[in-house]
């Protein structure tokens, strides 16, 4: 089937021409910005730049950033660059690594939202004639609302289930015909599961899943495929940029395609905030060129990843990020290594474990202890203490030879690791570590 | 022949042990005869029962890795070197005991004992052919 886009002309503009478009649209959001938001204009003042002085795309770099702790100073409203007439919805990010921030869209940025997400939808094949299912939490969270209005933009049924009950969800993708279903990669993996144990993957009609808010591996992507016959999409955003669809995912699966009309990304080394080369792997930064209420500027997203500007085979012309890699916030720093969850997903998914694992994390005498809990499927229980002893030994010298640090591995009953509904829980960290 | 044998996964937590024979129990299945090997981490619960099938699907359902395999049953006569004499036999003959475990049926003079060795059914001949008794 040949490649379907929702805006095919912004989709595929020649890279001149989303340039500009990025310039002049970056001048009106540093306007916009100084003129209505007073920490950001003091922020300019005190670096000596002025809105006059953005005069190309690379003039991006004079600009201060924003970080998480900016929109926590700021809370609720301080961030906010219009009337509060002018708001019609807000939503919150959850909280997970601190206070919540909350965001505020005006009526336009609704409506920009619904067609980014459709850019999405459209280019994962789904249309009028689908059913699609998001099972995405509905509220103030970003991901319910707004994959259910871009769904509704390109005329699809959107069955509204929001995020629990997994007898219930089975029986309303069946019963309902869903073709689509939108939710987190760890859920649509413990649906799929479910749908396994229930014996109704037959009895599915689903064709396409949208996934993202939390990391996921190239490795789960294609466990969620076979395991529920779909294809599985890539969706990246986050509630302080705009919530899902920031960025999306083609049929090629080679990178999720920044929608760079209302986005800038750029990639920075988190450490000197200088910029990474296209192709090097550093913190994700984005600054918004359209957002009315809530306009960011070099965002630090804390995100690691990369991007390249190479053209893709589906014809769209906008950059390209890699799945993040994880989170600066999800990074791990035990005995002095770096270790991210998603290379402990990629190595049990490789060695044939659900990508369903725990990592805990202690300190014991002034030493880091590093701990990974596996679970034991039928398939994968031998019965001999020797063998099982061989898979733990096998499963730690595989993270060895990737981290260059080797978990102590516990095997645990199948399905005993909490499965969210929202983003799942990797990791336990118990140090309590006084600076 | 060879025996039905239920391995069972068990996570190193308390009152593990008790879940399961209560999950049997009220399944109505008799337990004959078991053995658990424990490593400081987990353990594996080894069962002979009336059911094999039933007990399999029962602790499934509790949640726990499970598998039935097919054990050498081998009935010896109870006095000293009732067991000795086969296992000199399948040592011999190359045969290596990974684990074993035995107990004593209805009938007092005989024990029954469950032993697992790399090719069942070459040891059940070799037994057989010694005039062993093996049990199913």
């Amino acid at each position: 089937m040949a490649e379907q886009y929702w805006q095919k002309e912004l989709e595929t503009a020649p890279r001149a021409e989303i340039e500009a478009l990025q310039l002049k649209r970056l001048k009106e959001t540093v306007e916009r910005e100084y003129a209505k938001v007073p920490i950001y204009r003091e922020r300019m003042d005190s670096t000596g730049v002025r809105p006059e002085d953005i005069k190309t795309l690379d003039d991006i770099r004079r600009l201060p950033f924003t970080v998480k702790q900016d929109l926590r100073d700021t809370y609720p409203y301080g961030m906010f660059a219009v009337d509060m007439k002018d708001v019609v919805r807000l939503h919150a990010s959850s909280g997970t690594t601190g206070k919540q921030i909350v965001v505020g869209y005006t009526a336009n940025d609704l409506s920009v939202w619904a067609n980014l997400i459709a850019r999405q939808l459209t280019a994962a094949g789904i249309g009028k004639d689908d059913f699609m299912q998001v099972a995405f939490g509905y509220g103030l969270f970003t991901g319910g609302l707004g994959l259910h209005d871009g769904a509704q933009l390109v005329g699809t049924t959107v069955i509204p289930i929001s995020t629990g009950n997994t007898a219930r969800q089975l029986t309303v993708l069946k019963d309902f015909g869903a073709t689509a279903i939108c939710c987190t990669p760890s859920y649509a993996m413990y649906l799929a599961e479910s749908a396994e144990a229930a014996g109704i993957v037959g009895d599915l009609k689903l064709r396409a899943g949208i996934f993202g808010a939390e990391p996921w591996t190239e490795e789960m992507r294609r466990q969620i495929e076979a395991k529920l016959h779909i294809k599985a999409y890539d969706i990246y955003g986050l509630t302080e940029v705009m919530g899902p669809g920031v960025s999306y995912e083609c049929s090629c699966q080679k990178g999720m395609h920044v929608n760079e009309d209302h986005f800038i990304v750029e990639i920075i080394d988190p450490d000197t905030c200088e910029p990474v080369p296209d192709g090097e792997y550093g913190e994700i930064v984005y600054t918004s060129l359209t957002k009315e209420a809530f306009p960011v500027i070099r965002y630090r997203t804390r995100d690691i990843g990369m991007i390249t500007r190479e053209p893709c085979a589906c014809g769209r012309t906008f950059a390209r990020m890699s799945k993040p890699r994880g989170r600066t916030d999800d990074m791990l720093i035990i005995r002095g290594v770096n270790v991210f969850p998603s290379q402990i997903e990629t190595v049990l998914i490789n060695l044939g474990y659900a990508p369903n694992y725990q990592i805990i994390v202690d300190r014991v005498n002034n030493l880091d202890t590093f701990e990974v809990r596996v679970e034991i499927s039928d398939e994968n229980f031998d019965d001999s203490v020797a063998a099982l002893a061989a898979r733990e030994k096998k499963i730690t010298e595989a993270m060895r030879s990737l981290l260059g640090i080797g978990p102590k591995i516990t095997l645990v009953n199948p399905r005993s690791i909490a499965r969210s509904e929202g983003k799942a829980k990797r990791v336990i960290d118990l140090r309590k570590l006084t600076d | 022949m060879a025996v039905k044998q239920l391995s069972v996964f068990i996570e190193n937590r308390h009152g593990m042990l008790a879940e399961i024979c209560s999950a049997l129990a009220s399944a109505g299945i008799d337990i004959r005869a078991l053995s658990l090997a424990e490593t400081p981490d987990y353990g594996i619960l080894r069962l002979i029962v009336s059911d094999t099938d039933k007990a399999y699907e029962t602790v499934r359902a509790t949640g726990r890795s499970a598998k039935i395999n097919h054990v050498l049953g081998l009935r010896v006569d109870d006095r000293p070197g009732g067991l000795s004499a086969p296992l000199s036999l399948l040592t011999e003959a190359g045969f290596d005991v990974e684990y074993m475990y035995a107990f004593i049926g209805e009938n007092k003079d005989f024990a029954d004992v469950v032993m697992r060795v790399k090719d069942t059914a070459a040891a059940e001949a070799l037994l057989r052919d010694k005039g062993y008794t093996l049990i199913d």
